[in-house]
């Protein structure tokens, strides 16, 4: 659960948050492929520490820390399949470099996850359906969009409080084995989905409601802008993506172990 | 007996929702807790069942540190019946909602059946025993939740909200039981915020205010008192603003019952027509 909170959008200013949310999105997509082009671990260690500006500027921190935290299993998770495979299909390299090939492929999972964590930690679902709007998406695709994010928060929220009203009852989670366990999820399982498919037949009866869909050619009270922000973070990306390919295809990247052994 | 003492809660996300609340409810007492949303009511009657852990302080149920129990050990003695029906019931007939419960504390098939009928009778729920609960109105499946609680004769029953939704004739029933419950010596906590069927039962009241106690006693009492309720964005009864508007030529300002009001006014008009006489 703590991951999700480290995800979740709240509303402060910062030069992060008002900048453009498809520039926003660009910078994760090169993020994403610059953490994919590499196998090493110190261009990856460089990856993860050139966002940290970013978070800081963005006064994120403590969520950040947060989403990082919830991402520590999955990440050991990464870790010890890693090592495991190695162990299992020996390629005869030595140990210290199968340990510093799975650090590898577990750093770049953190970068994944800091990347998209700097990104919906500061960008409004609004923007962000405003964003697919001018991306030429279908009216009801992005509102269908916006309205599945914002309901996140609201149904954890209520999945909460049918966990509570269900061990009010007496049921104990955590009780007997794998099977019965999963079993014992039916009772928050039900209300939730019964819940979930109430609301939406009244959010459509009170969209309804209010003319939605009335005029073919909608219009936005705020208008999605480039601004000087928009235009820095542009070319910073662009010029990481070509740092990134040139450092690939042209200089070697040595191994840590190599280094210090 | 529920003990909390200078309880404190922080929810994740950091609001303090309990600012030090001490209390103390004996056996066989009926407490309405009451306040503007976010005074921490539910707050507060989570931590009797163990819902919610405290911060700071601690809470005792006959004794028992609630940290030292689980809540479905603790929810035996102590039933809640949440304000939202939808948030528990799930089952395929309201007869299988109801023994939910009972099966989860491992009563034995032929107590559990009777338990059921009891439970169902008392709602008036008999001829939904095999509805789908989903099928039924909001009211009653408010009553089903109830019933589901009820079933296992928990010896504490709290209820959030147990009137919103309920015409008339269910909450005097709801009433009935209460009285019920105070006369075989179970304790019952209602958090609400209607104050007329609060006026009507006449329990002790908890004035909540901003996750603190502001005031604590007779329903008679506070809930004559403008300005303590106004701390709490509570209105006095409708019998008891009449009384207040009143209490210039006489009349008394502590009434909240409807029959006591009623005798005070013919006693009020007799006496003045013994004076034209």
């Amino acid at each position: 659960m703590s991951m999700f909170e480290g995800l979740k959008f709240r509303k402060i200013s910062s030069p992060i948050h008002s900048l453009d949310p498809r520039v926003k999105f660009f910078y994760v997509i090169a993020m994403f492929a610059a953490a994919v082009m590499y196998m090493e671990i110190i261009p990856l260690i460089a990856l993860f520490l050139i966002q940290i500006p970013l978070i800081i500027a963005a006064k994120v921190t403590r969520q950040w820390i947060k989403s990082m935290r919830g991402a520590t299993y999955l990440a050991a998770i990464i870790f010890f399949t890693n090592l495991l495979f190695s162990y299992f299909y020996p390629t005869g390299e030595s140990f210290s470099y199968i340990v510093e090939h799975a650090t590898a492929m577990t750093l770049r999972f953190v970068v994944l996850v800091e990347s998209f964590s700097v990104f919906f930690l500061t960008t409004s679902p609004d923007h962000l359906g405003l964003a697919l709007e001018n991306s030429h998406v279908p009216y009801e695709f992005c509102f269908a969009f916006t309205t599945a994010v914002r309901f996140v928060p609201v149904l954890a929220e209520e999945a909460q409080t049918i966990m509570d009203a269900q061990k009010a009852r007496g049921l104990e989670l955590e009780k007997g084995n794998f099977l019965k366990r999963v079993k014992n999820y039916i009772p928050i399982l039900i209300p939730l989905i019964v819940n979930a498919i109430r609301r939406s037949l009244e959010l459509a009866e009170a969209m309804e409601s209010r003319a939605w869909g009335a005029t073919k050619n909608r219009t936005n009270l705020y208008e999605l802008k480039l601004h000087r922000g928009d235009y820095v973070l542009t070319a910073l990306t662009v010029l990481l993506i070509v740092l990134a390919v040139y450092v690939r295809l042209y200089i070697p990247i040595p191994a840590v172990s190599e280094i210090l052994g | 007996m529920i003990e909390a003492y200078d309880l404190h809660f922080v929810y994740p996300n950091g609001v303090e929702a309990l600012k030090g609340v001490s209390l103390k409810i004996r056996n066989g007492e009926f407490v309405a807790i009451m306040g503007q949303n976010g005074a921490g009511k539910t707050t507060l009657v989570k931590h009797f069942n163990g819902l919610l852990k405290p911060t700071q302080g601690k809470v005792l149920i006959d004794g028992v540190d609630t940290r030292e129990v689980s809540v479905a050990k603790l929810a035996r003695k102590v039933g809640f019946v949440f304000q939202n029906p939808d948030h528990q019931l799930f089952c395929e007939t309201v007869e299988e909602e109801i023994s939910f419960a009972l099966k989860n504390f491992g009563f034995k098939e032929n107590v559990i059946k009777r338990r059921v009928t009891w439970a169902l009778n008392l709602l008036g729920l008999t001829r939904y025993r095999k509805t789908s609960p989903f099928m039924l109105s909001g009211g009653e499946r408010k009553r089903v939740a109830l019933a589901s609680v009820l079933a296992w004769n928990p010896k504490i029953l709290i209820l959030d909200e147990p009137t919103i939704g309920q015409d008339y004739a269910q909450k005097e029933k709801l009433r009935q039981f209460i009285l019920q419950m105070k006369a075989q010596k179970k304790t019952g906590i209602i958090v609400t915020h209607d104050v007329e069927f609060v006026a009507e039962c006449n329990p002790r009241v908890v004035l909540m205010s901003n996750g603190k106690i502001v005031a604590d006693g007779e329903a008679r009492k506070i809930l004559t008192s403008p300005e303590i309720l106004e701390k709490a964005s509570i209105i006095p009864p409708e019998v008891s603003r009449i009384f207040l508007e009143l209490s210039n030529i006489g009349f008394p300002t502590n009434v909240i019952d409807i029959y006591e009001a009623g005798e005070i006014i013919l006693d009020f008009w007799e006496g003045k027509r013994r004076e034209h006489v």
